[in-house]
């Protein structure tokens, strides 16, 4: 599908307006494409304009009919009272979160390097039905597990803690992660690792020094999209945490969606405000590491 | 020969080089420690949260269980509860497959369509592809909280839009009939140009040039480019799309617990919260199992009927 209007046969030689039809239609069809993407880059932007429009608007602004589009004035304390004026803080919350995503990435990324060395550069009895293994992990919906490690995770007292969000990652970290930076390693020659053994490298300095630091680009794609599963995950603290203080933004925030107002105050214009806040980092994230993302996810898809 | 010489006792690995198979001789011992030793968090892992998990649950699926007594083991009695006493049983996994059946096509479609929108070596591609890839990121509950009220019956944008446009200005998550709409297309603005458009633009661009060229020569027009090269050259990519968009489908939550809690009258009660309701709000652990389990055998099910039916028509260049 090379550009909507490529002609069949020889572009005829009639002109309008000094253009010769090809020209035009070629003209017309880009335009056209102009129109769709600039249309849907307005359906895509909307909710995301209103949200932050929403968040900077007062209390009794919210509930003018007809909707206002944008505030009188932008009421930036909004996002100070955030941070204030929820019952249970917000930067708790955050802490919390950012708590569990730090631990559970980092733990992904030392584990799941480890796993996928081991993986790629070892021979061993069995590793071809481990693999195997591995992969089919993919296939089993979350829900299955989910019970049986609540009820191990009840056993251990650790319900109500942040320990069952972000210990399991040290342990490999997951079936994806392994399988796209075995698919790293495999891309790096092999003859790295053997010139280090030949001078007397033991695995772990291979490993280590040798092939980690070559590793960069893939490592950032994991951490990234481990950033985003953990900061947006919804389930795992819904299930574990059951006090306030130590629940996530996601559980918070549809706490308070629940509660909306507290002493009689409707609060809306704040809880925009916190989930503005909530979407900011995955969007900094992504900038950030846009390239390293991108090329992960395109990975999975024609690779896996 | 060879074994016998290897066959040191006293040596550290000696045992191994007995007992595994394949392993010959002191160096393979050793190679296959060190790989045991690297992959040991992933060994353990699997056995904890996977192995482990999975045949306790398959047992638990037979048992009555709240985390205060030891299970009773009550046979089919779970069964029996799913297809004959629990009135929501059917109806969540009506919902479920009512969400699948309009978002997948859409989906599915829906971003290949963007993918090609892009794909026109436009000026500007970047920043299109990343507005519509922006929507993705938000976190599943700040996009159920922002579409709740973007689709306010009373305070929302749209149905003012709607009203301005004089089109009927539904309830949305307020109504039996439209709150089905208003999970699908907030999931759908998430979905549409996420990862899968990303996916379906690396596949376009990876369609060898020379094959356009000569379709050209051979006096193929836009349309029969597209259906005689784009689609036969990506179609492992649209059914890669496709199998993740049900198996993703058929597991949806979040959007629901926040926005309508189920409701109205169990209008978006999918499965997975019906799954959650019997877990963790009446804590009859053994029935979520069954539950679960019976998601699972779905979605396997599925997987296996696509994978046979793909034959078809996934063509695989190189294969």
């Amino acid at each position: 599908m090379q550009g909507l209007s490529t002609t069949t046969g020889r572009p005829k030689r009639v002109l309008v307006f000094g253009l010769s039809v090809y020209r035009l239609r070629y003209l017309w069809g880009r335009g056209g494409l102009y129109l769709i993407l600039i249309a849907l880059s307005a359906i895509f932007g909307f909710p995301f304009f209103w949200t932050l429009s929403s968040s900077l608007k007062t209390g009794p602004e919210w509930y003018v009919y007809p909707p206002k589009w944008l505030p009188d004035s932008p009421q930036w304390g909004n996002y100070r009272e955030v941070f204030t004026l929820f019952r249970y803080p917000y930067g708790r919350w955050t802490m919390n979160t950012v708590l569990i995503v730090v631990l559970s990435t980092a733990g992904t990324i030392i584990s799941a390097s480890m796993v996928a060395y081991g993986f790629a550069r070892f021979r061993f009895p069995g590793k071809n039905v481990l693999f195997l293994l591995t992969l089919s992990t993919m296939m089993i919906p979350g829900q299955v597990t989910l019970i049986p490690q609540f009820i191990l995770f009840h056993k251990m007292h650790w319900v109500d803690t942040l320990q069952p969000l972000w210990v399991p990652f040290w342990f490999g970290g997951g079936a994806f992660y392994i399988f796209l930076l075995r698919q790293f390693f495999l891309t790096l020659p092999i003859e790295l690792d053997e010139a280090a053994l030949i001078d007397g490298a033991g695995y772990v300095r291979v490993f280590w020094s040798v092939l980690l630091p070559l590793c960069k680009p893939v490592i950032a794609t994991v951490a990234i999209i481990a950033f985003m599963a953990h900061w947006s995950d919804f389930m795992g603290p819904l299930v574990y945490l059951n006090t306030p203080e130590k629940f996530t933004i996601s559980v918070g925030l549809q706490f308070f969606q629940d509660l909306r107002e507290v002493g009689g105050k409707p609060l809306q214009h704040i809880l925009m405000a916190a989930t503005t806040l909530s979407i900011i980092p995955c969007i900094v994230v992504f900038f950030a590491g846009q390239r390293y993302f991108v090329r992960g996810i395109v990975m999975t898809g024609l690779k896996g | 020969m060879g074994r016998e010489q290897s066959l040191e006792t006293g040596t550290k690995t000696g045992w191994m080089v007995r007992l595994l198979p394949g392993v010959k001789t002191r160096k393979q011992a050793r190679e296959a420690l060190w790989a045991y030793i690297f992959i040991s968090p992933w060994l353990l892992g699997l056995i904890i949260f996977f192995g482990g998990p999975i045949i306790a649950s398959l047992l638990l699926a037979f048992t009555d269980y709240n985390l205060l007594k030891t299970p009773q083991f009550i046979g089919l009695g779970n069964f029996q509860r799913a297809f004959g006493e629990d009135n929501l049983f059917w109806p969540a996994l009506g919902k479920t497959f009512y969400f699948s059946a309009i978002y997948v096509p859409i989906v599915v479609v829906g971003s290949l369509l963007l993918a090609i929108f892009l794909n026109q070596r436009v000026a500007g591609t970047n920043i299109f592809r990343t507005l519509f890839f922006l929507p993705h990121l938000t976190p599943a509950v700040s996009l159920a909280i922002l579409w709740l009220w973007l689709l306010h019956p009373q305070l929302g944008p749209v149905n003012h839009i709607l009203g301005k446009l004089g089109l009927p200005q539904p309830g949305w998550h307020t109504s039996p009939i439209w709150a089905m709409p208003a999970i699908i297309i907030m999931t759908l603005w998430a979905g549409l140009g996420g990862n899968r458009m990303l996916i379906y633009l690396a596949g376009l661009q990876g369609v060898p040039q020379e094959l356009y060229e000569a379709s050209q020569i051979d006096g193929a027009g836009a349309w029969a480019k597209f259906r005689y090269v784009t689609l036969p050259m990506i179609s492992p990519v649209i059914f890669f799309n496709f199998i993740l968009a049900v198996i993703g489908s058929l597991q949806v939550f979040t959007q629901a617990f926040v926005s309508t809690r189920g409701g109205p009258a169990y209008a978006t009660w999918f499965f997975a919260l019906h799954i959650y309701h019997q877990a963790f709000k009446y804590y009859r652990l053994g029935y979520g199992c069954l539950l679960a389990w019976f998601l699972a055998v779905i979605l396997i099910i599925f997987t296996y009927i696509q994978m046979r039916f793909s034959e078809r028509w996934v063509y695989y260049a190189g294969a």
